[in-house]
């Protein structure tokens, strides 16, 4: 069992090559589908799981431990719980400024853009808050699952 | 037990089937969703908010409290296997 684990752990030449060669293009990708969601299909659901897919391939190449080197545990936790707060939180910080919950045109107080165009940046900062989400709980389902919850070695 | 369960699943599943016939029939162009509120959001959304993909605009702002629940929905799964599975290292 432990021999076939240290084989498995990818020690391929050609895999690990196109791996960092796919990596930072992967994630430049899945910002811009984030981000262009407002213009072209996409959007924070569709950029997060590209995203935490670059953290997955990278875990699957190189092994959990180097995946957790760009994007540790502690940090993981704490996107986890960011993504759903950001997006929450400009719902209420919404009910502050006298709107209704998740009413962005209330934010025009704020910063004065125009109830507008504050409706098309809430979208775009609700989008983040997605993103941020689904990345870093598809890296955590990863790493729990492949690895039977003890996050150090696996798949 | 078991057969208990796979009872209350076939008597709620037949319960489903027997409410979708009473459904509009799909893309009828009579039915309450086609007559007022498509044509609303396909009308009104790019000059109430500025966002030129409609089906952005309906997800993050009018359908804003279901987008905000997807959300909850995957954080939920995650944390769910993060407390069924996660162990502290033995050393």
């Amino acid at each position: 069992m432990r021999d076939i684990h240290e084989h498995t752990a990818g020690e391929d030449l050609i895999i690990k090559t196109s791996v960092r060669l796919m990596v930072p293009f992967i994630q430049v990708f899945g910002l811009y589908v984030i981000v262009h969601g407002h213009y072209s299909p996409g959007g924070g659901f569709q950029g997060g799981v590209i995203l935490g897919a670059s953290f997955i391939l990278l875990a699957l190449a190189f092994g959990m431990k180097t995946s957790q080197e760009y994007m540790t545990v502690g940090v993981n936790a704490v996107l986890n719980n960011l993504g759903p707060a950001i997006f929450i939180g400009v719902g209420v910080l919404c009910t502050l400024f006298g709107g209704l919950f998740l009413d962005y045109s209330a934010l025009d107080k704020l910063i004065p853009l125009g109830p507008v165009e504050w409706r098309s940046f809430g979208i775009f900062l609700i989008e983040i808050g997605v993103g941020v989400a689904v990345m870093s709980i598809m890296v955590l389902l990863y790493w729990n699952l492949s690895s039977g919850g003890s996050m150090d070695e696996g798949l | 037990m078991k057969n208990l369960a796979l009872l209350a699943t076939l008597v709620t599943g037949a319960l489903l089937l027997y409410g979708t016939k009473d459904f509009p029939a799909w893309g009828d162009p009579q039915d309450p969703a086609s007559t007022y509120l498509s044509p609303y959001y396909i009308e009104n959304a790019v000059e109430q908010t500025h966002v030129p993909n409609i089906v952005t605009a309906v997800l993050g702002d009018y359908r804003g409290y279901d987008t905000m629940f997807e959300t909850v929905v995957i954080y939920c799964a995650g944390m769910a296997v993060l407390s069924v599975l996660w162990r502290k290292k033995e050393e």
